[in-house]
């Protein structure tokens, strides 16, 4: 029953999310197969995460799980059913005095499970004028626990005019979700190395976005 | 629902067999020239002939089911299109309540006076009350930073994309003598004659093309598509005259008007997209571009066909 609601309530925000944004996912390394991916994307609006969900082929959205904090995510008891049920989040704690479990080795479990997952590696939302804010170090060791594992650059371009930071209602505007070619982590490949090559990855998306003259 | 006018399902029964011959013509043009999918003016053009189909078959369910369902589909093509013409604005922050009174008070208010047939409301609710209140909702943000562009391009946005679009529907509220229960017909005739412009200057361009009408522009039109095009559009349109009550002279000077201004229309358009830097309005109709790529020429002829025929042969 409660998967049933979970679904239902998954198809009206993907519905939504279409209809404000008619959001399209591109490929620029083609069509993706199902194994396992680590997504990981800029952020700048809270609707980010769902935004990559709506742009995923159906077969690949429904095993995707995003990579969210527990403490926003179970504050009340909607947010928590539409965090646990519906978006399946891999809910962590940002607080380390407060962790039980180790953030990493909850994303490698649901590797192991056979689902994706979407990352933002930023941490927190970027409001200033750079287009990234520095990488934190979560992606690194989740790379260096999984060679083998493909990491996505994904951009995701325009949702925070549809609905800036502040704001409650969105307005319709043009989305593209961009998935760029996907890098993996190099033997012997430093944290500081690493983390810079994924940024530039990332950023290297984005100038492909073809976007209004400002 | 009445059932539907017998005009329009033999209207619509000739263009699906026009269809039909378009379909089979691609297909023969694919085996000859591009077998491997590899010439991509074919694969354009039988991404066009896909979408048509879509197309017609929306636009058919639409005028048959009436006024609610033709309202709706206009409706519906008002929000896509201020979607896309908004995306290419260079709004800021200081726009969102602006934006957002566009598209979710201005644009149902249009089509909800349009439906009731209060043309008092309809006819000025876009050009003096959103021109005045978008500005004011605009101001109170309190940012003035390229102030007057960022309320302009709204405006415009507005007038583009509900105003002048709503115009289709509306042509069901003229009250034409002799002409009751038909008027469906008078946006068949409009959407026909436009469309057909617009292939024919397509199918004229590609056959005889050579010099270019408005190079700096849009360069891919040339005179020779240009007055083949409005030729033939004219030919239809006099052709159409039993789906209208003008008789088939009157019938083809509307055509022409509509052409002209329809082709006018799209220069401007495309002017708009070169300005902003963008190729294409929008992604959703595949080998058309958005709904504004295919809307252009509908967009400047509307409101002009239907006050020329309001004036001249509506009694409201």
């Amino acid at each position: 029953m409660t998967g049933l609601l979970a679904g239902l309530v998954a198809n009206l925000i993907v519905i939504f999310a279409r209809f404000v944004t008619a959001v399209r996912g591109i490929w620029m390394a083609g069509p993706p197969d199902i194994r396992p991916k680590v997504f990981f994307a800029n952020h700048t609006s809270n609707g980010d995460f769902v935004l990559v969900w709506a742009a995923l082929p159906h077969r690949i959205r429904s095993r995707t799980r995003p990579v969210a904090a527990s403490d926003y995510w179970l504050t009340n008891p909607l947010r928590a059913f539409v965090g646990r049920e519906v978006f399946k989040a891999v809910l962590i704690n940002r607080n380390p005095e407060e962790r039980t479990e180790d953030p990493v080795q909850l994303m490698l479990n649901a590797l192991e499970d056979g689902s994706s997952l979407i990352l933002f590696p930023e941490g927190k939302r970027n409001m200033g004028p750079d287009r990234l804010l520095p990488f934190k170090t979560g992606l690194y060791h989740l790379a260096r626990q999984r060679e083998d594992t493909d990491l996505v650059p994904v951009w995701i371009e325009n949702l925070n005019r549809a609905l800036p930071k502040g704001e409650i209602l969105p307005v319709p505007i043009i989305c593209t979700v961009t998935f760029g070619p996907p890098i993996q982590i190099a033997l012997n490949e430093t944290k500081e190395d690493f983390l810079a090559r994924a940024q530039a990855a990332l950023a290297k998306v984005a100038e492909t976005v073809e976007r209004p003259r400002t | 629902m009445t059932m539907p006018q017998p005009d329009l399902t033999s209207l619509l029964a000739g263009l699906g067999l026009f269809m039909v011959v378009a379909s089979v013509a691609g297909y023969v043009l694919q085996l000859w020239f591009s077998p491997e999918g590899d010439n991509p003016v074919i694969e354009n053009l039988n991404a066009r002939i896909r979408s048509w189909w879509a197309m017609i078959l929306m636009m058919a369910v639409a005028l048959l089911a009436g006024r609610i369902g033709t309202t709706l589909l206009f409706a519906f093509s008002s929000f896509a299109a201020l979607r896309e013409f908004v995306t290419i604005l260079d709004t800021r922050r200081g726009d969102h309540w602006a934006v957002a009174v566009a598209f979710f008070v201005v644009l149902p208010l249009q089509y909800w006076f349009i439906a009731t047939n209060w043309y008092g409301l309809y006819s000025i609710l876009i050009p003096v009350y959103a021109f005045l209140i978008i500005p004011m909702i605009a101001v109170l943000r309190g940012d003035t930073e390229r102030f007057l562009g960022r309320v302009a391009g709204i405006q415009w946005a507005l007038m583009i994309c509900v105003y002048c679009i709503a115009h289709v529907p509306a042509l069901l509220n003229l009250e034409i003598p002799g002409y009751a229960g038909r008027n469906v017909m008078l946006i068949a005739f409009l959407i026909i004659v436009v469309q057909g412009s617009d292939v024919a200057q397509y199918i004229w361009g590609k056959l005889l093309g050579r010099r270019k009408i408005a190079p700096s522009i849009s360069p891919s039109k040339t005179v020779e598509g240009f007055v083949g095009g409005a030729l033939s559009a004219v030919v239809i349109g006099a052709a159409l005259s039993w789906i209208t009550p003008f008789g088939p002279l009157r019938a083809g000077l509307m055509a022409f008007v509509i052409v002209i201004a329809g082709f006018l229309g799209g220069l401007v358009m495309s002017a708009i997209k070169r300005d902003r830097g963008v190729k294409d309005w929008g992604h959703t109709i595949p080998g058309h571009g958005g709904f504004l790529d295919r809307l252009d020429s509908v967009i400047f002829s509307a409101p002009i066909f239907f006050h020329l025929t309001r004036y001249w042969w509506s009694l409201t």
